[in-house]
């Protein structure tokens, strides 16, 4: 059984009274512990195609199966309450509540499913990452590597099916980059998660067993990548 | 749901927004204040009346008459209660020797030990114990009128023809507020004299009261119920100690409801404030609601974690507000002062602190949840796209919900206050139209600014400007909050100049501004030509008979008591009539229905006021019959007039044709016009000389009575309204404080641009001048059209209103709005830009 299977997904925006289609019927399915990466140049619709992957968006036509879930069928709440069953997402940004510590911000998936011993869960995690004793830091107080290594945490606390990774070294510098890299495929290796991973940084596409390349809104390869870490 | 995460949640986010959030509440903290503080004031005073409600009556039982009773009922009346004291009142012009001072004043001849209850405070206390064993002729004077005619005791004061030693000053008499001496002031002599003074004539208005005591634990209700049908018969008005206090109580609930209308104002003011302010924090916090949305966070579990955190706020906001108010209290039986029938003892009121909490508590809530709810829509979205704003573009049909809920909650606090349907209506209303409006003028003024942008002015000017119309501006809820306080001043303000111009203006041009009553008819001559000799004008000489209603179309006050069909109130039978006699109408009149009084075919036709034909439900052609000091006479419903009562001038509710009661005992009412105060006392100081008995009251006494009980309810209501302006000042404060976190990075830019710390002055100071001078000056126009609707509908008198205080109004308000923005603007002006840079950002 496929984790993720895009049929004939198209998005059109409202722009300026007319209208722009950003995805081009793409088609593609996952399977469980797949790594899989997005590339392709500013605006061809990558970011696009994981939000809708995701869950974040709803298509204007064809369908989204996660976890045999189909997506677009789904109220906005019920997809929320899908991502957080089965979805993990690292952003560029990183996107940590920044009135919440680290240990919290790792807690929160877990809270929101109302597991018991969200905390144990969320400090052994940080230990996973190398922060565990930065729980009680913000956000600000942390650099930018350590800021994405709690939003790995926080990606895997909720032992996702599937983690979703919109340029993760995007805000980092090149050491930075290449140890939280190592981490990422580290812990997605260690809990058997599929990777779906957004990236102009080809080198990095190239860790990942599958690479498709986007250009204006429509898959131009899909390659099988032969070595993979 | 699991809501211990919530509460967990909502405190966690709120960390770092905790400082912010409390200054959003505290514009309702005043609001909550006035509000815990009218009602505890309102709780305590009616303890106290009830305390002392035997004090209010000064006695167990009071019965009171102005027609003498049959010989029976006064035999009667001299047999009730262990001890009984008599009193005999009527209005006289009374003059002090020694200064030549003369003015109109309420004498009563007292015998007995009155007050029974409460303490009758007079300087020196000893006085009252010479007073009652009434050996010589001494008088108790109230303290205003001493100091208005310049008199002190030790001297004389000459009532008619006898003088009287002023043995005590009165500072309080039981029941009576100190504002009644302001508008009555009372001369208290012994009664034995008081049959020498000459001025106990036929034809005078005296009235007649008893004091009773009644040995303790004696029902008095009950053991005076038997004699209620001989009391209404002979038109004896009963007064118990319940039935004062219910009095009492009643109008002074009313009162205080009606002044918690105001403090609501003010607390719906902060509301505004408070929904402003959550506005602005939504908008900060979207980017971690949307990460919460991403991680799996409903749209639900987003919003309640705001709304918990703004309800934690309002109950600490309503809490403070409860606390601060309940401290308020307790000056404000000094505030109310000169009203107040009894010493109100102040403790803390429960029933007002927990009312005034669940309302505040609800009201933020309501407010808050305006702009909270948009958190509902927030797409996950904004964590991949930070431009993304489709989801907050749509419209939510539960705003409206919210809306009506708002509106809900006015009109049924309104109505729970008031207990009147239409008012709450009205005051909602009235609310819903001010606030209209101004936000109108507000929207209106951004338009300006936008529509005609002066682009060749200084970079100062069109920095401030533009300031007014960019996004996130305050200008839409400044110029509401400010506006709205500077319309309730500025109201006060004109209503009262209003008020006062129509008792002026009721007396304008040749109108008669002084009046002479209690003439006796073989007076009249010798006062005409007293008047004329001081070469004054006549202008009118009114004959007055005084009547009662014996019954109405044949059926007399049992028989209409006892028919349920029957609407005519009761008081119709035992009020007294003062009726004259003509066949034309006067100036004041208008002919509404019917003919002016007439006579034909041996019948009487009697024109009556329509207000008053109205009352009565009474119509053209219904039989009246008149019991005129014993003699009956029919009379028929002829016509109806419509009068103005506000002139100086007699107006009468029946008129009778000319040629019925010529004979019937009368006095005349004359009146004149002075030139000036001097001129007044010289006739007053001539009458009292020639014609003790007669009384004069003139437009100089009106007016300053007037202006000293306005002046006293305007200290009450500017007390309440500045509960709303400094709840203005709050909201303009908080919002400054919001603005300050929009517009830092701006002015920080501006500075490392190289702009000078005197241009950011300059624009912050001509950004706020502009907000506080265009939001006083809304309010003002509000206010002045407001006032101006009255004065043409309502009093009917030219509008002029009094441009100096509007002046002070708008400068005050300019002025403090710029301080306020400069001072939370400081850390901009005085510090380095990256100083600012690295604690902000």
């Amino acid at each position: 059984m496929s984790i993720l299977r895009v049929e004939n997904l198209t998005k059109t925006y409202q722009s300026g009274g007319r209208e722009l289609t950003v995805l081009h019927g793409v088609n593609f399915s996952l399977e469980p512990g797949d790594t899989f990466s997005i590339v392709g140049p500013s605006g061809s619709g990558k970011t696009t195609l994981l939000g809708l992957c995701a869950g974040l968006d709803h298509a204007s036509s064809g369908s989204v199966y996660l976890n045999d879930i189909q997506l677009d069928k789904l109220s906005e709440d019920e997809r929320a309450a899908v991502r957080n069953q089965y979805v993990g997402f690292i952003f560029q940004n990183f996107q940590l509540l920044p009135t919440l510590t680290a240990l919290e911000n790792v807690m929160i998936p877990l809270e929101l499913r109302g597991e018991k011993g969200a905390q144990k869960t969320a400090q052994s995690l940080l230990e996973r990452v190398g922060l565990g004793s930065r729980g009680h830091h913000y956000p600000t107080q942390l650099s930018g590597g350590e800021q994405q290594r709690v939003s790995l945490a926080r990606a895997f606390a909720n032992r996702p099916k599937l983690l979703f990774a919109d340029e993760p070294t995007g805000n980092l510098d090149t050491d930075t980059s290449a140890t939280v890299i190592d981490l990422l495929f580290e812990l997605n290796r260690e809990a058997g998660t599929t990777l779906v991973l957004v990236t102009h940084d080809l080198d990095l596409a190239a860790k990942t067993q599958r690479v498709i390349r986007i250009k204006g809104g429509t898959v131009v390869s899909d390659t099988q990548v032969a070595t993979s870490i | 749901m699991n809501f211990s995460w919530l509460f967990r949640m909502a405190w966690r986010d709120s960390r770092r927004s905790r400082q912010r959030l409390l200054l959003f509440m505290s514009a309702i903290v005043l609001g909550i204040a006035a509000l815990v503080a009218i009602n505890s004031f309102g709780d305590n005073l009616t303890r106290s009346i009830d305390e002392q409600a035997r004090e209010l009556l000064g006695a167990d039982l009071t019965l009171s008459w102005s027609r003498p009773p049959s010989a029976k009922t006064q035999q009667l009346v001299k047999t009730l209660g262990r001890d009984r004291a008599y009193e005999v009142s009527f209005a006289s012009l009374v003059s002090i020797p020694k200064t030549g001072g003369v003015r109109l004043a309420q004498v009563k001849g007292l015998e007995g030990n009155f007050p029974y209850y409460g303490t009758w405070e007079v300087e020196p206390a000893s006085a009252v114990q010479t007073f009652r064993q009434a050996q010589s002729r001494i008088a108790l004077v109230d303290d205003g009128l001493l100091v208005q005619l310049g008199a002190q005791p030790g001297d004389s004061v000459r009532l008619g023809n006898l003088s009287f030693l002023i043995a005590g000053r009165v500072t309080k008499t039981p029941g009576q507020a100190a504002i009644a001496a302001t508008v009555a002031p009372t001369v208290f002599v012994p009664n034995q004299f008081l049959a020498g003074t000459g001025l106990l004539q036929r034809g005078s208005r005296i009235a007649y009261k008893y004091y009773y005591q009644f040995t303790p634990g004696t029902d008095v209700g009950a053991s005076i119920k038997k004699y209620e049908s001989v009391f209404d018969k002979e038109g004896i008005n009963a007064d118990t100690v319940a039935d004062r206090k219910r009095q009492t109580g009643r109008s002074f609930a009313d009162l205080t409801k009606y002044m918690s209308l105001v403090a609501f104002v003010a607390l719906l003011l902060g509301c505004v404030g408070v929904a402003s302010a959550v506005q602005l924090y939504v908008k900060e916090k979207i980017t971690s609601v949307a990460i919460l949305r991403t991680l799996g966070a409903s749209g639900r579990q987003a919003l309640l974690i705001y709304l918990v955190q703004t309800a934690l706020m309002g109950l600490i906001g309503a809490t403070v507000g409860a606390i601060i108010g309940s401290a308020i209290q307790l000056v404000l039986p000094q505030v109310f002062g000169r009203f107040l029938p009894v010493s109100v003892d102040t403790t803390l009121s429960g029933p007002a602190i927990l009312g005034g909490i669940g309302t505040g508590l609800l009201i933020s809530i309501l407010f808050a949840l305006m702009p909270l709810l948009a958190i509902r829509n927030v797409s996950p979205l904004r964590t991949l796209r930070t431009s993304y704003e489709d989801d907050l573009s749509g419209r939510d049909p539960l705003r409206w919900l919210v809306y009506l809920l708002v509106v809900g909650f006015i009109v049924g606090f309104a109505y729970w206050q008031t207990n009147n349907l239409m008012l709450a209506l009205g005051f909602t209303g009235g609310l819903t139209v001010a606030f209209g409006i101004l936000t109108l003028l507000g929207l209106g003024l951004i338009w300006l600014v936008r529509s005609f942008f002066p682009a060749s002015w200084s970079y100062v000017w069109r920095q401030s400007l533009a300031n007014l119309y960019r996004p996130n501006n305050q200008t839409l809820i400044l110029v509401t909050a400010i506006g709205l306080g500077a319309f309730l001043i500025a109201t006060l303000y004109l209503t009262q100049g209003l008020l006062l111009g129509r008792v002026e203006l009721s007396a304008s041009g040749n109108q008669p501004n002084m009046v002479l009553f209690d003439i006796q008819k073989e007076q009249i001559g010798g006062v005409r030509s007293l008047v004329q000799q001081q070469r004054l004008p006549v202008l009118q000489d009114v004959p007055v008979v005084t009547m009662r209603l014996t019954d109405i179309n044949g059926k007399h006050p049992d028989v209409t008591k006892k028919d349920t069909t029957q609407k005519t109130p009761s008081w119709a039978f035992t009020r007294e009539y003062r009726v004259t006699y003509r066949d034309t109408l006067i100036s004041s009149e208008k002919l509404a229905a019917g003919k002016m009084p007439y006579q034909a075919n041996g019948n009487i036709y009697v024109s009556i006021e329509k207000d008053f034909l109205d009352r009565l439900h009474l119509k053209l052609g219904d039989t009246l019959n008149f019991n005129v000091q014993g003699m009956l006479i029919p009379t028929i419903v002829g016509g109806t007039r419509e009068v103005e009562w506000n002139r100086v001038q007699t107006n009468f509710v029946v008129v009778f044709p000319a040629g019925v009661l010529e004979q019937a005992p009368q006095f005349h009412v004359l009146m004149t016009r002075v030139p000036d105060n001097k001129t007044s006392a010289v006739l007053q100081r001539d009458l009292v000389n020639r014609f003790p008995n007669v009384s004069a009251i003139d437009l100089g006494l009106i007016l300053k009575t007037v202006d000293e009980i306005l002046g006293q309810v305007s200290f009450v209501i500017q007390f309440m309204a500045l509960f709303s302006i400094l709840t203005g000042l709050l909201v303009l404060g908080s919002s400054v404080v919001i603005s300050k976190y929009q517009r830092m990075r701006e002015s920080v830019l501006l500075r490392t641009l190289g702009a000078s710390r005197s241009q950011i002055l300059r624009i912050t100071a001509l950004e706020y001048g502009l907000l506080g001078f265009l939001a006083a000056l809304s309010g003002i126009l509000l206010s002045v059209v407001g006032t101006w609707a009255l004065a043409q509908f309502v009093f009917d008198v030219p509008y002029r209103p009094d441009i100096v205080p509007l002046l002070v109004v708008t400068v005050v308000v300019t002025g403090l709005t710029i301080l306020i923005g400069l001072f939370n603007s400081r850390d901009v002006l005085v510090r380095s830009p990256l100083e600012i840079l690295r604690s902000e950002v």
